[in-house]
């Protein structure tokens, strides 16, 4: 089936917000990913906004938010809209935070451990090969377990880091969803991608987004977003 | 603070940059002697960099209208249509002084500036590039500029979010303390949404939007149109210091309030800031401005209006509004957590008048600051290395290890992989790069038509050196040459024209005769100059940079399936050479590296019209599925440019030729393309090519010697490709 | 043995963009009598050879702690 018509040809209607940040500037991305690639509905929402009840899937885009400065997400993770993520994540709502999206969830606490310096200090823009850990998830059920896939990267602080009880505790439950074949910043455990205790949240520094379409050089990322859709129906 | 006697008799301005006679000529405009603030804005606005003053007689010949023009130079960029009421929004600008004293931020301010002058224009930037030039990587200063400057222009376009998407790196002695920075912006604009920066309008409001005004960069417009000494360091003032999320924000806001119908007129408060973006919004528009410096925003305390209208801060905006509509502006930019605040009027006086604390600090003509500037015709001469140059032999010494010449070849820093400086770019932000860095052209799509843009920046310095007048006419043809070998047509040209100090007749003779070879280039290839930038006094304690007017150019893809592999897609094909080769190694990579650096000659010829056909071949044959890849032959010749494209694919390639030194020649207007087995008769029946070989899957390139019938170059691709991508990074280590 | 706290902070009349953002940020959460924000760098050394040590730090500072284009640097020695 072509994907451009995704979602409207399967029946599925889900409601996706992405959450603008001042800095954020893969919001088009991911707009654009949903819309064009899926045509499934999409709405922007500016970081002033303190309500997301009429959407199914809040996606929080990458980007500088507040220029990064203090530190990656720390001065995002006090906006007004905040509160409704949290709110969402609490509800079930499928929340997933991408790269400064995933920086942001650390901060705010939906999901354990940070985003470090790359261990070379210097922003890092590539291709980058991942192994899907967990296929069975909301976020990753149109992929086999161990499959490579390949993403982008594009990052200066991507290095995954927490501590050893928080990282027992990642692997037990399964919650480690995508690693690195190739670890390009330092991350513990080559670590990319991790849900929280729920399964209902992802924070992942590579970029699905930015492969959905084969000009892009892969189109890997588009069944993350098709495993989002599907998965409303069972919802 | 002096008094106009003092300025007169102590002759003050001379600190300032300033002439007796261009003093005697601001006392004649002014019919009185200028005051302190008076005299700092003529110093200013009378610099090379915001006058053009001793480039313009040379600007003046450039071709710059063409029948895709929308918008030529004197704007913040120029325009191009390309279809659809589509167009194309570009310009390059340099930030050199500022990068060899401060190289992170000096980097990081000159992006923000340019893409400042691009959506001042009300277009949508969506791609960036940049041409840097610096010394050979064998000492810790040049390293330390080196990753300073990537990594500033790494940090202010990752943080904006505008892909880096190419542009171009080389490395000569002549730089070593005086490095190049260009920074290309290109944006996307819809026909009606063009904008100038014109101040129309009796009554109108002035408004001041962006960041806070500090003393940054007084002056810097001035010590840009000086030549770098050792005392620069100390003698520079405070650095600025680029916010790229003040600008981000800034973008957004403005890409929003140029939809309103209430804009009247935008510019970029760039270099000489408020003063610049004043008085020459005034002047484009035949009118007058009065400025309330009380209510500018303001970072520092106790600023003079001389800091405030000479400050460069970064990240601010100058808007004409139609009166009556401030709150609506106010609340657009307040959406963003910006400031946009009135600061003053259009008037009907012709003249900038600026208030400070209820008095009149400054009353001059707009017109006199902004476009009366003094025009100097420079002194010009041929240099004695010219003539001396004429007659050298350059044919290279004999080799006796092909492969080890090769190998050194790809690891020179000019040829070497720059992935390393590559990868610290955020290139594909915006989900529109369909070819990124490394290529010789980047490719952007533009969402939601069929088409894209190729984009490219060049300039073999080296060859402009050794003949200006043959060196700007190739670097016009080979940056078409990139874009063409893309699969896309020639558009139009942006120019940042580098020099030494035009004071020196040598200097300006090489500006002279390297801007000859532009026009001409231009004019033959249909291509003209709608935007650019001057950077000259290029010199560190005497010595002048390599004379290099670096080539900006955009081409348009009409659509995006014509878009051309630059390296090899298919084995079986043929590889066929386009255009001549002769032994031609003035100033070639070759010679570099057999002569410990040095470089002298002639370059290689050019004959416009060969270059024109060839071009044409190559586009009419990509456009009818013939050729299935294609680049052009550049430094270090054809057989650099097979090397490169093997790498990254998993193929090699059998090639024989009979005189195998001229796999190094640097002979103009060529192309390597491959074509599949069954159009190989066909495509060299029709073409004068020749045809060197066939791509294969051995992983193995082999060069066949037919006179001596023996193998010359025989080595697995993958241990080659390994040298050529590491050997910048071993150089930093 | 001396313990050298350095402090490297961007020179007074220099923009601190990320400075800006905590001010405004600290203003947001009702902290409005913050006036003004400076991020710097603080790095403690600890120094074996304790002869002509301000002679010592400031080479340390000036060659590479700070970039005395943008940054001026203090210390304490304790």
């Amino acid at each position: 089936m072509s994907s451009k018509k995704y979602a409207n040809e399967k029946g599925l209607n889900m409601k996706f917000a992405v959450v603008v940040f001042p800095g954020s500037n893969c919001d088009g991305d991911m707009y654009y990913a949903i819309k064009d690639e899926l045509s499934a509905e999409v709405s922007y929402v500016w970081h002033t906004e303190t309500n997301l009840d009429k959407y199914d899937a809040i996606m929080i885009p990458g980007g500088f938010s507040y220029g990064d400065y203090l530190r990656c997400g720390a001065i995002a993770a006090y906006s007004p809209i905040i509160s409704a993520i949290k709110k969402a994540a609490e509800n079930g709502k499928i929340v997933l935070g991408i790269c400064n999206g995933f920086q942001i969830l650390t901060e705010i606490g939906l999901l354990p451990g940070a985003l470090l310096r790359n261990k070379n200090m210097k922003f890092i823009c590539k291709m980058s090969t991942l192994v899907v850990e967990n296929s069975n998830t909301i976020f990753t059920n149109k992929y086999e377990n161990k499959e490579n896939v390949t993403f982008a990267i594009a990052h200066g602080e991507g290095n995954y880091y927490c501590d050893d009880k928080t990282l027992e505790k990642l692997k037990s439950n399964n919650r480690i969803i995508f690693t690195y074949k190739n670890n390009p910043n330092g991350s513990l455990e080559n670590i990319a991608g991790i849900v929280n205790e729920k399964g209902n949240v992802l924070g992942m520094m590579p970029h699905p987004e930015r492969v959905v379409n084969n000009f892009m050089g892969y189109d890997c990322g588009l069944r993350l977003f098709k495993s989002i859709l599907e998965r409303s129906i069972d919802v | 603070m002096y008094s106009p006697s003092e300025i007169e008799e102590q002759k003050i301005y001379e600190h300032m940059g300033m002439t007796d006679e261009e003093f005697i000529l601001v006392k004649k405009i002014l019919k009185r002697q200028p005051n302190y603030t008076e005299i700092g804005l003529f110093s200013v606005m009378w610099s090379e960099h915001c006058s053009y003053k001793n480039s313009k007689v040379l600007l003046r010949k450039f071709p710059i209208t063409g029948e895709h023009v929308l918008q030529g130079p004197g704007e913040g960029a120029g325009i191009v249509d390309i279809g659809d009421n589509l167009a194309v929004c570009f310009k390059i600008e340099s930030h050199n002084h500022p990068s060899a004293i401060e190289p992170f931020q000096g980097a990081a301010t000159g992006v923000g500036g340019i893409i400042r002058d691009v959506f001042s224009m009300g277009a949508k930037p969506i791609a960036l590039l940049n041409s840097l030039r610096f010394g050979e990587l064998d000492n810790e200063r040049t390293k330390y500029i080196f990753e300073n400057v990537v990594a500033g222009i790494a940090h202010y376009g990752n943080c904006i979010g505008i892909p880096t998407i190419g542009g171009e790196i080389s490395f000569d002695d002549c730089y070593k303390g005086n490095p190049l920075v260009n920074a290309m912006c290109v944006g996307i604009i819809n026909h009606k949404d063009i904008k100038q920066g014109k101040a129309h309008g009796i009554g109108n409001s002035v408004m001041y939007v962006g960041a806070d005004t500090g003393r940054d960069g007084i002056h810097g417009a001035t010590f840009a149109s000086e030549e770098l000494t050792d005392k620069s360091e100390k003698k520079r003032p405070s650095v600025q210091v680029g916010d790229p999320f003040i600008e981000k924000l800034l973008l957004e806001a403005c890409l929003e309030v140029i939809k309103h119908p209430a804009l009247v007129g935008i510019q970029d408060m760039g270099a000489a800031g408020l003063i610049s973006s004043s008085s020459e919004m005034a002047s484009k528009a035949g009118m007058g401005i009065e400025l309330y410096l009380d209510d500018v925003p303001q970072r520092e305390r106790d600023m003079t209006a001389y800091e405030m209208m000479l400050s460069e801060s970064q990240e601010r905006m100058l808007l004409v509004i139609e009166k009556g509509f401030e709150l609506e502006i106010k609340s657009i930019f307040e959406k963003y957590g910006l400031y946009a605040v009135v600061i003053g009027k259009v008037t009907d006086t012709k003249n900038i008048t600026i208030y400070h604390k209820g008095e009149v600090m400054a009353d001059v003509p707009a017109d006199a600051l902004a476009s009366d500037a003094p025009v100097y015709h420079k002194k010009s001469n041929v240099p004695t290395y010219y003539k001396e140059y004429e007659n050298l032999d350059t044919t290279p010494n004999i080799i006796e290890d092909y492969t080890k010449t090769l190998i050194d070849l790809l690891k020179s820093e000019t040829i070497a992989s720059k992935e390393w400086i590559y990868s610290q770019y955020d290139y594909m932000v915006g989900t529109n790069t369909v070819k990124g860095p490394g290529a010789s052209a980047g490719i952007v799509r533009i969402r939601g038509t069929k088409k894209a843009l190729s984009i490219t920046t060049d300039c073999n310095a080296r060859y402009v050196y050794l003949d200006p007048y043959i060196g700007g006419k190739i670097a016009v043809a080979e940056a078409a040459r990139n874009i063409v070998a893309t699969g896309a047509t020639p558009l139009a040209i942006t120019d940042n024209l580098n020099f030494g100090n035009p004071e020196i007749p040598e200097i300006f003779w090489q500006m002279e005769q390297s801007t000859d070879g532009i026009s001409e280039a231009c004019k033959f290839l249909g291509t003209p100059v709608i935007s650019g930038n001057v950077s000259l006094y290029n010199e560190r304690s005497g010595t002048a940079i390599y004379p290099t007017p670096t080539i900006g150019m955009v081409g348009l893809i009409k659509d995006t399936k014509c878009i051309t592999s630059s390296t090899f897609i298919t084995e079986g094909d043929a590889i066929f050479i386009i255009g001549e080769t002769f032994s031609e190694f003035g100033g070639s990579e070759l010679q570099k590296l057999q002569n410990n650096g040095k470089i002298f000659g002639r370059p290689p010829r050019i004959d416009l019209e060969i270059e024109l056909r060839n071009q044409s071949l190559v586009l009419k044959e990509i456009e009818s599925g013939i050729i299935n890849s294609a680049t052009d032959v550049s430094e270090g010749g054809f057989i650099v440019s097979i090397c490169e494209s093997l790498f990254g694919t998993k193929f090699g390639a059998n090639i024989e030729l009979d005189s195998p030194i001229l796999m190094f020649s640097e002979s103009q207007s060529r192309f390597i393309v491959t074509v599949s087995k069954e159009n190989k008769e066909f495509f060299e029946n029709k073409y004068n090519v020749a045809f060197l070989g066939y791509v294969n899957n051995t992983g193995i390139l082999e060069v066949f010697n037919i006179e001596t019938k023996q193998n010359i170059i025989n080595i697995e691709v993958k241990n080659f490709e390994k040298v050529w991508r590491n050997s910048i990074e071993q150089m930093i280590r | 043995m001396k313990k050298v706290k350095i402090y490297v902070t961007l020179r007074e009349s220099i923009l601190d963009p990320a400075g800006n953002a905590v001010k405004d940020s600290l203003h947001k959460l009702g902290h409005k009598y913050v006036k003004d924000a400076r991020i710097g760098k603080f790095i403690q050394l600890e120094l074996e050879d304790t002869n002509n040590i301000d002679e010592k730090i400031k080479d340390m500072c000036e060659k590479l702690l700070s970039n005395t284009v943008i940054e001026d640097y203090s210390y304490s020695i304790d």
